[in-house]
């Protein structure tokens, strides 16, 4: 011992070894806290990432749109005739002008190369009078000739990889021959036209240079082998039309034909079977010109261009009042796009947007579903003569009164979304009157996403409400109960039983509720609601009967243990309950409360609803707020409950004017966290509900909820789409819901605590 | 006695009734939920014994039947007769059954509700067999003969025993058939595929002079050899492998052949002893946690899920502990105590709260189609047009989970550090060690429990969550483990399975609901005990924590 003294007595701090030492003791610790706090940020950082991400999937979706000009040249082979109509294919290398010479020209997109030059097939002596167009997609055109008959032709490109490069050809094909179709007996030329061509029918109208309305149907029979197309005439009428027919448009069904006729009326005639009747006539502006009518993407809606520079979109709207098959023209929806007059509509080819060119060389580019108005610019001085829109809408092309084309290009993501789209009700074709819809994909092509997000919300909503409606009195008067009056013994016991209830995965909640819950609440409906009312009812009886005892009895069970007296009670009462639910159904209900709720009280019941959602989920929400409560309850300070019965205060009565008061912020902040996990919960809704999403309070009907729509469908959404952005929206919503909810929560329960403090 | 009604209210005696109701309501809710999982979970394995009757038509005609009784219920007569059936004047209530029949490929359907009073001649027929079937579920009926390549080798009681014998038999060779398909051709193909890539990896980066791409040639043509002999020995064996067959006759009297090759097992539980029974529990609960699914997940065990579960819990805990354990000793230790500080621990403490979905979301965005594809184009280009990482799988939905859990971790070390007392650090500052060194000696060691607290509750956390899976990794049948003999061994692209979404899937997804309930029960009560046991550990380790260090608080 006495060595080791001396030996450390001796040490010299300043030997070079031990400065050494403290020196890398230094930098090791400046190094950690370094790393410490480098590390700290970044996790920090890390977590606040998922908001800044989420958000920058979202925002994509509610920016404009931009053009970008690409070239412009004189317009190519201008000797070849007048542009009476423009289009690009697919890739937009390639574009075409049909002439009114009966020329195709096509064209390099990118400087107006010719590419290839077709004569189309008509006859001598005969010239183009007019020219019509079926719906994008399927390339059939008309042209009127002046003899009374109509050519119809096809252009189309074939893709080609010689040699890993991709070459596109151009064609022109005639699907219903070479030989032009007769529309009508006369020979006199054909002002205005309109084709529709089907699966099994085509239809073509046209106005004469009389002024004669006519309408062709042809019956149609495509021979599998050869592809080739036999047309047989089954029907042909000239029904009477007063004024000067100014456009014709057939819809995608053939069983409409829309008639412009002098400044702004429209008049509409229906083919049905064998016949064809005028249905209506209506003034579709007030006091101003029409100057263009154009078909929607899908040929139900009608776009009708206005001279003082407004657009808006018509349809026909079945009366749901009235009886089946009346129909009427209806305006939806307007869009202002300046003073000027619209001269061009061209509907997008995938989509409900469109492009719009008025007269002084303005370009504007629009959805209608969304009503939302993306762009609109200036990008030529002149005005157009031609406007035609690629098939994936990413650029446009023009033709402008000085004979130069311009090609521009489009950045136009995300059009069919927008706030009102969102959150409030929109008119979609085919539909009675604005809805709340969610539909995010289907079968067909024709197919419009429906992305509503409020009956989602709504599910989201309902399924909490439900959920809360049995999870706050259960676990507020259980955490009141257990904190204020229970035995010490006997909460050591419980809390770790309710926290682990709090750890039950909910996926086993869901799986329960969904195969074990919903069938047995289907099966004892009156069970479940007897035991809602007689529950609370045999408690209060068995308190008064408890009452009575003698005092002896009372003692034996003090008031901290009631809560064990109490559980083979409710059990009696929940199994009374059970057996004589199918009694109460003979006696209450003609033997089966579902079909009477159905029959008698007009209420839909599905299996999986919000009665099952709504224990279910409060099973999984009341240990939330059991704990919170329980924690604040517990903590309120011993001296005030101390104080309040030492001055002959009951204990009940302690509770109610001095414990409760000082712990209500805590109630009321775990009440909103308990709200923010039933918003967010997935599998239990997932499971529990049929995932429809409707909008009704019934408590016998199920609901979509936010959570559930993205486990859902995110699976299937292809990344980048519009519907996966609003999808990330929905995740967005739910983020931001609950974490101002949670915080709010905090900052009251951290005030809270510094109340306790100072008392 | 008086009847005191004025002073019972005045008291709030109700009122404390209620609120001691609602505890009860809660506990029972708890506990009964617990013990019908574990009743319905529990129950799936024991052998029940097999009814025989004749189930009467309404015209009279007579069908035998045979099967398990899944369930027994009460019926009001209303309701049957309102569906069209006679009941007898006086009959208030009828009891009927759940039969699970089994035969699905005989009579199409394998369970049926009937009513008793409908079934004559009830009866518990000794000779009745179970046979378990890879295919079509379970067969009940009579031996008749045990056959050897087409030839009768015996009939009648010998049957039984020869039949026994043969079905081990046949299971030693089906092991060595799992064993050659999953394990060894399963390297095989393995290995061809990772030569495919290093050859395309090669081109890509043009060094695919002819040396090297004829010592890769050389290698599929040895692979070849080996998976020529595989193919071959796998022929032999399966030719063993359905040499023998069975005949049996069903209740109705329909005669089936049933390949060995196909059975499981085949037992007479109307004969078995108590002790049989319990063996055979055993047996059926061994099969449970260590097979593979059979039958789309609805029959068999849930080895994979539970491993699957295990690894990916694993490797969350790898990827949480570290940073979680950095954060909270920043935000605790190192980080100036004020407003931000509030707001940061605020934040962190309310992502808690946030729902799992959105992780899920931001897993698949970021993680996945993000991070993943950028990964894939930097090291995997080889692989290209199939992603490697950027395609959900178990590395994404780890980390989506410790991102999840992480705020767990963080709270809970906060709590234990901010435990310790003052004068501990300050002792150990005062001898002259750094903080890094205070930190590193004393205050980490004794906030461990805590760690470890936090821990156990993300990995109960984590174990039970399935939403974000969905999105981020989890099948709901993998074909291979995510950690097995094949270099590299762990497989972090691949997709797993999970017990969570097993009873999602299963439960859901499945297209013979009634025949897959037992067993979601069954994972359900595995994973409720999983989850209870950690969390109860971590409640005790929590206390024991508290207790140690309540000594040295002033």
């Amino acid at each position: 011992m006495g060595d080791a003294i001396t030996e450390s007595t001796r040490i010299d701090f300043y030997e070079a070894k031990y400065k050494r030492r403290r020196k890398v003791r230094a930098f090791i610790d400046k190094a950690a806290s370094l790393g410490i706090g480098f590390g700290g940020i970044s996790v920090i950082i890390a977590i606040l990432l998922i908001f800044v991400y989420l958000l920058s999937e979202v925002l994509p979706m509610f920016k404009g749109a931009s053009i970008e000009h690409r070239a412009h040249y004189a317009t190519p082979l201008a000797s070849a005739g007048k542009t009476l109509f423009l289009a690009m294919e697919e890739q937009t290398e390639i574009a075409l002008r049909l002439t009114d010479t009966g020329q195709a020209i096509f064209f390099d997109a990118e400087n107006g190369v010719l590419v290839k030059q077709v004569s189309l097939a008509i006859p001598q002596g005969v010239t183009v009078t007019s020219i019509a167009k079926d719906a994008p997609g399927t390339g059939l055109l008309a042209y009127g000739l002046s003899d009374g008959t109509v050519l119809l032709f096809r252009h189309k490109y074939r893709v080609s990889y010689p040699n890993d490069k991709r070459i596109i050809t151009p064609v022109i094909e005639y699907p219903y021959g070479e030989q032009p179709l007769a529309l009508g007996t006369e020979v006199e030329a054909i002002k205005q036209l309109a084709v529709r061509g089907q699966e099994s029918q085509l239809v073509l109208s046209g106005a004469n240079s009389t002024g004669e309305l006519l309408i062709a149907r042809f019956s149609k029979e495509e021979d599998f082998m050869s592809e080739e197309i036999t047309l047989e005439q089954a029907n042909n009428w000239s029904p009477q039309i007063s004024g000067n027919i100014r456009s014709l448009a057939l819809d995608i069904d053939q069983s409409w034909l829309f008639a412009l006729t002098d400044k702004n009326s429209l008049n509409i005639y229906r083919l049905r079977g064998g016949e064809v009747e005028l249905h209506s006539q209506l003034t579709l502006t007030e006091d101003v010109a029409v100057t263009e009518v154009e078909f929607l993407l899908g040929g139900i809606s009608l776009l009708v261009a206005d001279a003082r520079g407004t657009v808006s979109q018509w349809f026909l709207v079945r009366d749901s009042k009235d009886n089946i098959g009346s129909w009427s023209l209806q305006k939806i929806r307007s869009f202002d796009t300046g003073n000027a007059a619209v001269g061009h509509v061209v509907s997008e080819q995938r989509r409900k947007g469109f492009l719009v060119a008025n007269a002084t060389g303005e370009v504007g580019i629009y959805n209608s579903t969304a009503q939302r108005s993306l762009l609109s610019e200036a990008v030529s001085e002149a005005s157009f003569q031609h406007l035609a829109i690629a098939p994936r809408a990413n650029a446009f092309m023009f033709e402008s009164d000085q004979g130069q084309i311009g090609i521009w290009n489009i950045d136009n993501e995300h059009p069919e979304v927008s706030w009102s789209a969102l959150w409030q009700k929109v008119w979609y074709e085919s539909y009675e009157e604005p809805e709340y819809v969610w539909q995010s994909s289907a079968a067909n092509n024709d197919f419009e996403p429906k992305l509503s997000i409020t009956p989602l919300a709504f599910g989201t909503i309902k399924a909490a409400f439900y959920a809360m409606l049995l999870a706050a009195p259960l676990a507020i008067c259980g955490a009141i109960f257990t904190a204020h009056f229970m035995a010490p013994a006997m909460r050591r016991k419980v809390k770790p039983v309710i926290e682990l209830m709090e750890a039950l995965p909910t996926v086993i909640l869901g799986f329960l509720a969904g195969l074990w819950l919903a069938p047995f609440v289907e099966t004892h409906l009156p069970a479940i609601f007897s035991m809602l009312i007689f529950t609370p009812l045999a408690i209060v009886l068995m308190s008064f009967i408890w009452y009575q005892l003698p005092n002896a009895m009372r003692r034996k069970v003090p008031e901290g243990w009631y809560a064990a007296l109490l559980v083979p009670l409710i059990m009696l009462v929940a199994w009374v309950c059970i057996s004589a639910s199918a009694p109460m159904e003979d006696v209450f209900f003609g033997g089966d409360m579902r079909s009477w709720l159905g029959d008698v009280a007009g209420i839909s019941f599905d299996q999986r609803n919000a009665l099952v959602v709504g224990l279910a989920m409060g099973f999984a929400v009341i240990p939330t707020i059991f704990s919170i409560t329980e924690d604040a309850i517990f903590s309120v300070p011993k001296h005030l409950s101390n104080g309040s019965l030492a001055l002959g205060a009951t204990p009940w009565q302690t509770l109610v004017r001095v414990v409760l008061l000082t712990a209500s912020p805590g109630i009321f902040s775990a009440v909103m966290i308990g709200f923010g996990r039933a918003v967010g919960e997935t599998m239990i809704v997932l499971m529990a509900t049929g995932n429809t999403p409707i909008m009704d309070w019934n408590i016998f009907e199920g609901m979509r909820t936010l959570a559930a729509n993205i486990a859902v469908e995110m699976p299937e959404s292809e990344v980048g789409s519009t519907h996966y952005r609003v999808l990330f929206l929905a995740a967005f919503v739910l983020f931001l819901f609950t974490f101002v909810f949670n915080t709010m929560a905090e900052i009251v329960r951290q005030r809270l605590r510094k109340r306790y403090g100072s008392l | 006695m008086k009847i005191e009604f004025k002073g019972w209210v005045k008291s709030g005696a109700p009122w404390v009734w209620l609120n001691a109701g609602a505890v009860s309501v809660c506990l029972i809710m708890v506990l009964g939920l617990l013990g019908l999982i574990a009743v319905r979970g529990l129950n799936h394995f024991w052998p029940s014994e097999i009814i025989q009757a004749e189930l009467v038509g309404q015209d009279g005609s007579r069908l035998s039947i045979a099967g398990e009784v899944v369930e027994r219920e009460l019926v009001p007569a209303s309701q049957i007769r309102s569906s069209g059936v006679a009941v007898a004047e006086g009959v208030e209530y009828l009891e009927r059954y759940l039969l699970k029949l089994g035969n699905r490929d005989v009579s199409g359907s394998d369970f049926a509700w009937v009513l008793r009073v409908k079934l004559d001649k009830e009866h518990y027929p000794d000779e009745i067999v179970a046979i378990e079937r890879r295919e079509w579920g379970n067969l009940y009926g009579y031996l008749l003969s045990v056959n050897e390549s087409g030839k009768e080798v015996a009939s009648g009681s010998k049957a039984w025993g020869t039949f026994q014998d043969r079905i081990d038999r046949a299971l030693d060779i089906y092991d060595d058939i799992y064993r050659i398909e999953k394990t060894d051709i399963g390297s095989v193909n393995y290995q061809f595929e990772r030569l495919r890539l290093k050859q395309r990896k090669l081109e890509l980066k043009g060094q695919n002079d002819p040396q090297t791409v004829a010592d890769i040639e050389a290698q599929k043509a040895e692979l070849e050899i080996t998976y020529q002999q595989q193919q071959e020995a796998l022929t032999k064996l399966y030719g063993e492998f359905t040499r023998d067959s069975i005949m049996v006759v069903t209740a109705d009297g329909k005669q089936v052949e049933v390949n060995l090759g196909k059975i499981v097992r085949a037992y007479r539980p109307n004969t078995m002893e108590l002790f049989a029974k319990i063996g055979f529990y055993f047996a059926k609960l061994w099969e449970f946690v260590a097979d593979d699914p059979r039958e789309a997940n609805t029959e068999g065990g849930i080895f994979p899920a539970i491993y699957g579960t295990v690894l990916m819990v694993i490797l969350m805990s790898i990827f949480v502990t570290p940073f979680g354990v950095v954060a909270a000793v920043y935000l605790r230790e190192y980080a100036k105590q004020g407003l931000i500080t509030r707001i940061v621990r605020i934040a962190v403490n309310n992502l808690a709260g946030v729902p799992s979905i959105v992780y899920g979301v931001f897993g698949l965005g970021f993680f996945v189609y993000f991070l993943g594809e950028e990964i894939d184009k930097i090291f995997f280009p080889e692989a290209f047009p199939s992603p490697t990482f950027g395609t959900p799988g178990l590395m994404w939905a780890s980390i989506t989970l410790a991102l999840l859990t992480v705020p767990v971790v963080i709270v809970a070390t906060e709590e234990g550090l901010a435990r310790i007392p003052r004068s501990v650090r300050e002792g150990s500052l005062a001898l002259g060690a750094t903080k890094f060194e205070t930190l590193w000696r004393v205050v980490l060691p004794m906030s461990s429990p805590a760690m470890m607290t936090g821990l156990i509750l993300a990995v109960a956390r984590a174990a039970g969550e399935v939403a974000p899976l969905m999105l981020v990794g989890v099948v709901k049948l993998a074909p291979s483990l995510p950690l097995d003999g094949n270099y590299p061994y762990l497989h972090l692209d691949q997709k797993f399975m999970h017990l969570g979404f097993h009873i999602y899937d299963v439960g859901f997804q499945s297209p013979n609901v009634e025949a897959a309930r037992p067993l979601v029960y069954a994972t359900a009560f595995l994973l409720v005990a999983v989850i209870a046991v950690l969390n109860f550990s971590a409640v005790s380790i929590r206390n024991h924590l508290r207790e140690k260090y309540k000594s040295l608080e002033v």
